[in-house]
């Protein structure tokens, strides 16, 4: 009995071996690619706390181009103000190193 | 729901959709937008909600995932505008 559960497990042991590499490898694209889309939903998330407010006033019965502009360039502005903030604050860090 | 809801709302554009994951954010999503559309539509909080009051809930819930779909879409270009420009 313990002969034969012996082999069993050291036959499961090498099929897991064998499928180690390439899956571990798909394995981990799968998550990082679970991730990815995570992190996008949780930005979505973000914008929409401060963009709805901004663009939309009354909901209707669809929303009208204005609002839609309004929600692409707020997304886009909120970005570029990040860079900005991001590069300046490197130039302050940098400047204040001498 | 209509295809362009699904499209967006499972995904980050890339087309597969997961009916788990866009369940997910489908329940973060209506728990979050009823926060705000219970500014919008209740005027004098009563009893119950009533007809209308359910009306502009729903009406509202219907623009808040449009305009989840339009940020969704505005963000997904940027990215690809700034990994083209990398």
């Amino acid at each position: 009995m313990r002969k034969h559960s012996c082999r069993k497990v050291a036959s499961l042991r090498r099929t897991m071996a064998e499928l180690g590499e390439a899956d571990e490898a798909e394995l981990q694209r799968l998550v990082a690619a679970e991730q990815q889309k995570a992190q996008f939903t949780a930005q979505v998330h973000h914008f929409m706390e401060l963009c709805w407010d901004k663009c939309v006033e009354k909901p209707g019965n669809r929303l009208d181009s204005r609002t839609e502009n309004c929600l692409s360039s707020c997304v886009d502005r909120f970005i570029d103000t990040t860079l900005a903030i991001t590069s300046r604050f490197a130039q302050i860090v940098q400047k204040g190193g001498q | 729901m209509e295809g362009g809801f699904g499209s967006d709302f499972g995904g980050s554009g890339s087309g597969k959709l997961d009916p788990g994951l866009i369940m997910e954010q489908v329940k973060v999503q209506i728990a979050v937008a009823n926060a705000q559309e219970l500014l919008q539509c209740i005027g004098k909080p009563g009893g119950s909600l009533d007809n209308s009051e359910q009306k502009c809930i729903a009406m509202c819930m219907d623009r808040y995932m449009d305009a989840w779909n339009t940020v969704s879409r505005a963000y997904n270009s940027r990215l690809q505008r700034e990994r083209a420009n990398m």
